[in-house]
């Protein structure tokens, strides 16, 4: 039987059984990744948190300051409202490349060790939630 | 009724109107019923098989999520209020951020069907399931009867009709097809009408705006400039405030509705089952990136549109017309291209409510039949085939739910709903999901004490707030503007139109309070969930199963 194939209960692949899972979550890899990952998106969630909300509390209380005509009739409202749209585009950019170029290629290599069976990032089966 | 209003109120061509709209639901029906023949398993219905590409999904997403509320009610409030429309747009756009980086791809490694799925993965199947469904189905019945109310709307200003049966016909027939393409189609069927859909409402908003820019000489600001002068708010129109500002109470309400915006898209049910329907984490992070680009982009659209209905339309022929608000795009479309333009647009609008009606049906029928029924009711001994005839008789149910729900919330204000569907969402889903994506800790009571805490405050505040009684009368009519109309019943302590600013924070707090007080803690099944969100081992992978 491949290594990857599912036991009875359908959930023990490779090193993953019950406590390999443990096992692997307490690797120096998986731990890394895990540190690499949360390094990445809590900032960025809580920069772009603290820029919305600078946003929704200078349009409520800070009306005057959102009005001040920059050329025509654009106002500072209205570029600060453009430049959420800016900056939530460009934190797209930014992950998806880090996640293509940094995060994947680690995740997969646990991954290949957990199923135990490289080049199959899926294996058949598994536990039915 | 005098002429004069009677014209105002149907305008165009209703039978081209109509027209229109068969030919999509035709062509739809007609794609729909080929991708959808042959026996279907759970995993095709719940999922379309996973196997839709990244950028497939995406622009469904984006077909599920710019809904009605999203195209005719942010033009309508931009078009009415100026620059506080543009605000709602913002919320629901950031609101992304929060898929994307926190929840998307952890989501799709860790669940199959459902949200309930990874809710319950490490704690109490059962309790945590009939709590996550329950909130599950709360909020997509608010959104439901935001789409079925916007229906109603549409159908006066649109078909011409203006008796309340016909309305409530048009409801009906509405409800009918998208039980048909639900029932039919499955998630695969439903994923291809959301497409459809979202490339056609996306087409004709870029065609509408180019063509407003171009009646201005494509300077935004001259377009600024027509839209202060025509409306009676004059330059109060770019500022902030309009809405929002009139006082402390209506500042703190819009700093509410933006804490709901930005924390109730990630956890509003529909938008996380299609996560499920991608092969891989990496497909869902390549759907939430279209995703945003899409909606981005039109939500860009909206703002040119909206502006342009103020400065072409005018906002006395909007709020005089049925529908008020929520007919500033049509009429928009009229004014540029005639009856035309408006039967495109009409046929698409109802497109839209058709598809996001779809969206949720499915996600209620695969709620009921995957969590409450299979899981709870059947304790998981449900075959796969059991289960998909409970979701088909679950989305018939909900389609009839919807057409009912339609018909008693017409006349409702459709971003309102939309906004208390956000609420909920982001009170009873959003904190239970990141706890248990990110907290170790995090246990049943936890999740119990969340999802119901969330879910009960949000209601009950809305319960008792302006919202539903007190709002003062209107002077002409001598009705309130609450859902009850009569002022004289006034039962409302809770100052604010949103709950968000107490009830999210609560249900953080109650999360943490309900984990940190029981002692219930699985090792095995938190690091199997762990290793599993992050490395996407074992996630479920139906498109390589067969």
């Amino acid at each position: 039987m491949a290594p990857s194939a599912p036991a009875e209960n359908g959930r023990e692949y490779g090193e993953a059984g019950s406590h390999g899972y443990e096992a692997v979550q307490n690797s120096d890899e998986f731990q890394d990744l895990r540190r690499r990952f949360r390094g990445f998106v809590f900032p960025w969630t809580a920069f772009f948190l603290v820029w919305y909300f600078l946003y929704v509390i200078l349009a409520a209380y800070f009306p005057a300051f959102m009005s001040t005509k920059l050329f025509g009739n654009i106002n500072v409202g209205l570029v600060f409202g453009l430049l959420q749209f800016v900056t939530t585009f460009g934190i797209t950019i930014l992950y998806v490349r880090w996640a293509d170029r940094e995060f994947d290629p680690r995740a997969e290599a646990i991954r290949d060790r957990v199923l135990g069976t490289p080049g199959n990032p899926t294996a058949p089966g598994g536990e039915r939630p | 009724m005098s002429s004069v209003v009677h014209t105002a109120q149907s305008v165009g061509n209703p039978a081209l109107n109509i027209g229109i709209f068969a030919l999509f639901v035709a062509v739809t029906l007609g794609i729909v019923i080929k991708v959808a023949s042959g026996k279907k398993t759970a995993a095709e219905y719940y999922t379309g098989g996973a196997a839709f590409s990244g950028r497939q999904n995406g622009i469904a997403i984006a077909g599920d999520y710019l809904s009605a509320a999203s195209f005719l009610g942010i033009a309508g409030a931009i078009a009415l209020q100026g620059y506080d429309g543009f605000l709602y747009s913002i919320g629901f756009l950031v609101a992304w951020l929060v898929a994307l980086l926190l929840v998307a791809e952890l989501m799709r490694n860790t669940g199959r069907f459902t949200m309930a799925d990874v809710l319950s993965f490490r704690l109490r199947q059962r309790p945590v399931r009939i709590a996550a469904a329950t909130s599950a189905l709360a909020v997509s019945f608010f959104y439901l009867l935001a789409q079925m109310a916007g229906a109603g709307g549409l159908v006066s200003l649109l078909l011409g009709l203006d008796g309340r049966v016909a309305q409530y016909i048009v409801i009906a027939v509405v409800g009918v097809v998208m039980i048909g393409y639900v029932m039919i189609g499955g998630m695969k069927g439903t994923t291809w009408v959301q497409m459809i859909k979202a490339v056609l409402l996306i087409a004709a908003t870029f065609i509408i705006t180019v063509w407003t820019l171009g009646k201005f000489g494509f300077d935004f600001s001259t377009l600024l400039q027509a839209a202060v002068d025509r409306s009676p708010e004059g330059s109060k129109m770019l500022d902030p405030g309009l809405r929002y500002g009139k006082n402390g109470t209506t500042k703190l309400d819009f700093i509410s509705l933006g804490l709901a915006l930005v924390l109730g898209t990630a956890g509003l049910p529909h938008v996380l089952i299609r996560f499920y329907t991608v092969p891989t984490s990496k497909q869902a992070r390549k759907s939430v990136e279209w995703a945003i680009w899409l909606i981005g982009g039109f939500y860009l659209l909206t703002l040119v549109v909206g502006y342009g209905a103020a400065a072409l339309v005018g906002p006395e022929r909007i709020k005089a017309a049925p529908g008020a608000a929520n007919s500033a795009a049509p009429l928009l479309a009229y004014e540029l291209g005639g009856s035309p333009l408006l039967g495109i647009i009409s046929g698409i609008a109802f497109a839209t409510i058709l598809a996001v009606v779809a969206g949720l049906t499915i996600t209620t029928s695969a709620t009921f039949a995957h969590d409450i029924y299979n899981q709870v009711i059947r304790r998981g001994e449900a075959t796969p085939g059991e289960e998909v005839r409970v979701a088909r008789m679950a989305a018939l149910v909900g389609g009839v739910v919807a057409i009912v729900g339609g018909i008693l919330a017409y006349g409702q204000n459709i971003a309102f709903l939309v906004a208390l569907a956000f609420a909920v969402a982001a009170s009873a889903n959003l904190p239970t999901i990141l706890y248990s994506l990110f907290w170790k800790r995090f246990n049943t009571r936890g999740a119990l004490w969340s999802i119901y805490g969330g879910l009960g405050s949000t209601l009950i505040l809305i319960l008792f707030s302006p919202v539903v009684s007190g709002k003062p009368a209107d002077p002409k009519t001598g009705l309130s503007t609450s859902m009850i109309t009569n002022p004289a019943i006034d039962f409302h302590w809770f100052p604010l139109d949103n709950p968000g600013i107490v009830s999210i924070p609560l249900a953080f707090f109650l999360g943490w309070l309900g984990s940190v007080t029981s002692k219930e803690y699985n090792a095995a099944k938190y690091a199997e969930m762990e290793v599993r969100s992050l490395t996407g081992a074992g996630a479920h992978n139906q498109a390589l199963e067969h």
